[in-house]
């Protein structure tokens, strides 16, 4: 994966660009006018609330919803529904504890398991493997069961099965969630070298913003289905926030945090606030 | 009215008998099914209907009541359930199989013991398919029996069985012991098992306790009137059913009935199917709800 | 035991063992206990009707398998999986018990669909049987990786191209053909027995798929040839012999598992 690395160059095209997305489900618009693009190689945090259209914006660049109006463009390609040049990591995925599967078997399947057929062993097909159990440290428990595995053990197995099909965009859904803190540190170090060294673009999505302050490259922050495209300096950022929050909100920067506060008299403050957002965190 | 009711249906005494029953069970088998349906236990009840088959074709041989087996059986059956972990989620359907499959097997033995050694035949076609024509009134106060404790037990149990199903940790936070009530409402399942395998044969009991809840719950939004939607569905398909067969003798010119199950298994889907088409037509005026 | 009539007996049970072993595995992957309990029922209701029409049983089997494939799988998409599962399982058990009473030998023609005749296999249903076990075979060697990957990680799948209800349709299509062509010989109710049991055990001994789908078969066929030994000398059904036995081998895999965790106590949990 090494011979793919290389500068990022200012005339490289964009290897994601979402234009002007609105989905809307139920009578109830999700997303209104998205618009934002991810050079290669780039670390993107997708920011937002729980309900804020995280996952559905994910769901719109993989393919599995169609915009009601706008479109996405993957690696230069548009319209073809699921892009191979994206590796995926959803939200919560449960795994059999009591499953026959160890952990370098379920990263085999990432290699082809869309492939029809059986998978025939082989030098390559192993050495491969091996490679992504490497890059994502997981060695010390590539013979054990993925399902005995702990959660950021999990979340490596299938950063390693998203990876193994040479994607160049990855792509993953609260990564973070529902890891302790050194787990969490580990798992965006990790994403921050694959993205610098394999030049892969990643594109995270987290209701908690500080954890990716030290390597995120740009944000993406999505609040009431609008978003803020930008480096975190250029987005969070009282007057851009409170526009998209159409209500005024203040960011503040203690040490090295940043604070999000709503306003007195903001409608949805007490949902804000019991994702500890509303003073709000994210 | 002689082209709905053939003659003497009002008259005979088999027919009062099969709808005393039929209703009776019909009422609470629709009742612990709405709980079987929300807590998403059909493969459980589904696997205690096989336990009270062999329970049924145990107690032919032994010359009992049948439906002390089928009772006695599907208790042991939803204790041995509990026992290897049906409660959890994961695991659970596996563990129900199993339980499933070694019912099944002890059988096939009675069933196949009941035809060698004892000289009657029609154990495995009542045992199975039920002979709801076929009953001695003097079931009738043992059937009522049954389904007052069923139904007593599932009063008492419903508020905290209500919670675990909803949320077990709130339930569980709330001081409600997940395990016992869990295990008391399988037990009240097992009852109401036994009561339908009597009317329309164990391995068909499954219609009569699934299919109304299920109709119910996708016609209602509240679970009390779930309840009694549910029940309205099971005693209506159940007359209607004892009602075709019974008609059903006098079809043609063979004279030979159609089994009563049937009729009320094939209401009861029926029934389901067309539960479905309000909230269809209901999905396609809005778009599909969030994923 | 192995002269004559036995020697069908032996080469289709052994077939059936070994398909039985192969779908189970992916019948306890994906949790379809329930399903592949309902379609075997559909068959039984097929050989019924087949019966009643005086037409070949393997295809009133087939037919009326895969119908019951197919409607569990697509009315499942929009209702709940377990609930339209239950229902057609006992819509296709009462279809059969009305065909049966329209016929004139009911009571030992439910109890041989139902629960296995050892003795019924004729030297014509041999071929069939054979032909549909190796279309079963390849199927799921065809479908292998997809069916694993939206079988552990669905939500990957999907991303990737793998529509997942189109692989459980797939999938429930396979299984139907795989029982329907077994339930004359272990019975409606005991094919599920054979396909749940041994694949649930398998996973008590090993970590990788493929030895585990192996083991599966080597399961399964042991316990039929054990079953038809036992049911031979005794004279008792074999599906009492297979339900209780599959039960039994799943019981010292739940076992072999526990004592292997108490021995080498594992520290992430």
């Amino acid at each position: 994966m090494t011979d793919r690395s290389q500068p990022v160059t200012a005339n490289e095209p964009d290897v994601l660009r979402v234009e002007g997305v609105t989905v809307a489900l139920g009578g109830r618009t999700i997303l209104e006018d998205v618009a934002f693009a991810i050079a290669p190689g780039s670390f993107t945090g997708l920011i937002g609330s729980n309900g804020a259209g995280k996952t559905t914006l994910l769901r719109v660049i993989l393919g599995l919803q169609r915009p009601g109006r706008g479109r996405v463009v993957v690696a230069g390609d548009a319209g073809n529904r699921r892009n191979r040049s994206i590796g995926y990591v959803p939200q919560k995925v449960l795994l059999d504890p009591d499953m026959p599967m160890r952990a370098r078997d379920l990263i085999g399947l990432g290699l082809d398991g869309h492939r029809f057929g059986i998978p025939m062993p082989s030098k390559t097909r192993t050495s491969l493997v091996d490679e992504m159990l490497a890059a994502v440290d997981a060695e010390r428990f590539a013979n054990a069961r993925v399902g005995i595995l702990s959660g950021g053990e999990q979340q490596r197995v299938l950063i390693a099965h998203a990876l193994i099909s040479r994607p160049r965009l990855l792509l993953l859904d609260e990564p973070l969630a529902n890891l302790d803190l050194r787990s969490g540190q580990e798992i965006i170090g990790l994403l921050h070298r694959i993205a610098t060294e394999h030049h892969i673009a990643v594109l995270l999505s987290a209701h908690e913003m500080n954890p990716l302050l030290p390597v995120m490259d740009r944000v993406v922050y999505l609040a009431g289905g609008r978003a803020a495209a930008g480096t975190t300096d250029e987005v969070i950022r009282t007057e851009v926030l409170s526009g998209l929050y159409g209500h005024p909100v203040e960011v503040l920067h203690i040490h090295d945090r940043v604070l999000v506060i709503a306003g007195p008299g903001y409608p949805d403050a007490a949902r804000l606030a019991a994702e500890g957002a509303g003073i709000e965190l994210g | 009215m002689h082209f709905i009711v053939e003659p003497g249906f009002f008259s005979s005494q088999p027919v009062h008998v099969a709808l005393t029953i039929g209703g009776v069970v019909a009422v609470v088998s629709a009742a612990v099914g709405i709980f079987t349906v929300i807590r998403g236990q059909s493969f459980a009840g589904h696997t205690l209907t096989d336990v009270s088959t062999a329970g049924g074709s145990a107690a032919f041989l032994l010359g009992m009541n049948p439906l002390l087996g089928f009772i006695g059986l599907s208790l042991v059956g939803s204790g041995t359930m509990d026992l290897i972990g049906v409660q959890r989620v994961r695991g659970r359907d596996l563990a129900t199989g199993i339980v499933l499959g070694a019912s099944i097997g002890l059988a096939a033995l009675f069933l196949y013991l009941d035809t060698t050694t004892r000289a009657t035949t029609g154990a495995t076609q009542q045992i199975l398919f039920g002979s709801i024509f076929t009953l001695d009134p003097g079931e009738v106060p043992i059937v009522v029996a049954f389904s007052v404790i069923s139904l007593v037990a599932l009063a008492v149990i419903y508020r905290p069985l209500l919670l675990a199903t909803m949320s077990p940790d709130i339930a569980a936070a709330r001081g409600v012991r997940l395990r016992p009530v869990g295990l008391a409402f399988m037990l009240a399942l097992a009852v109401s098992v036994g009561l339908s395998s009597l009317a329309i044969g164990s391995i068909l009991s499954t219609a009569l306790l699934i299919g109304p809840a299920a109709a119910a719950l996708r016609l209602t939004k509240r679970i009390g009137a779930a309840l009694i939607t549910a029940v309205a569905i099971g005693v209506a398909a159940t007359w209607v059913g004892v009602l075709l067969a019974y008609d059903s003798y006098y079809w043609g010119s063979s004279h030979n009935g159609y089994p009563v199950s049937f009729f009320i298994v094939a209401l009861t889907f029926l029934i389901y199917l067309a539960s479905g088409l309000p909230a269809r037509r209901a999905a396609t005026s809005a778009p599909a709800k969030r994923h | 035991m192995f002269s004559g009539f036995m020697t069908n007996t032996w080469v289709v049970a052994t077939v059936v063992a070994a398909l039985a072993g192969v779908v189970g595995f992916f019948v306890v992957l994906r949790g379809s206990a329930f399903p592949a309990h309902a379609i075997p029922n559909g068959a039984f209701a097929g050989a019924a009707a087949a019966n009643l029409l005086g037409l070949n049983a393997l295809l009133g089997l087939g037919v009326f398998a895969v119908f019951a494939a197919l409607g569990i799988g697509t009315l499942g998409r929009r209702g709940r999986h377990d609930v339209v599962t239950a229902l057609a399982l006992v819509l296709m058990l009462a279809l059969g018990a009305l065909f049966l009473s329209r016929s004139t030998e009911y009571e030992p023609a439910i109890y041989a669909l139902l629960f296995g005749e050892v003795l019924g296999v004729s030297t014509t249903e041999l071929l069939p049987v054979a032909f549909l076990a190796v279309v079963c075979i390849a199927a799921i060697v065809f479908m292998y990786r997809p069916l694993t990957l939206s079988s552990v990680v669905p939500e990957i799948a999907e991303a990737r191209g793998v529509r997942s209800h189109r692989m459980e349709i797939a999938f429930l299509v396979v299984l139907a053909v795989a029982t329907a062509m077994t339930v004359p010989v272990v019975g409606a109710l005991l094919i599920f027995s054979l396909m749940i049991g041994p694949p649930a055990a398998a996973r008590s001994f090993t970590d990788r798929p493929p030895v585990a789908i192996i083991l599966s078969m080597a399961i399964a066929l042991a316990t039929v040839w054990a079953a038809i030994a036992s049911s031979y000398a005794s004279n008792w059904p074999i599906g009492f012999f297979v339900g209780t036995m599959s039960a039994f081998a799943y019981g010292i895999g739940r076992a072999w598992a526990a004592w292997r965790r108490s021995r080498r106590p594992a520290t992430r949990l």
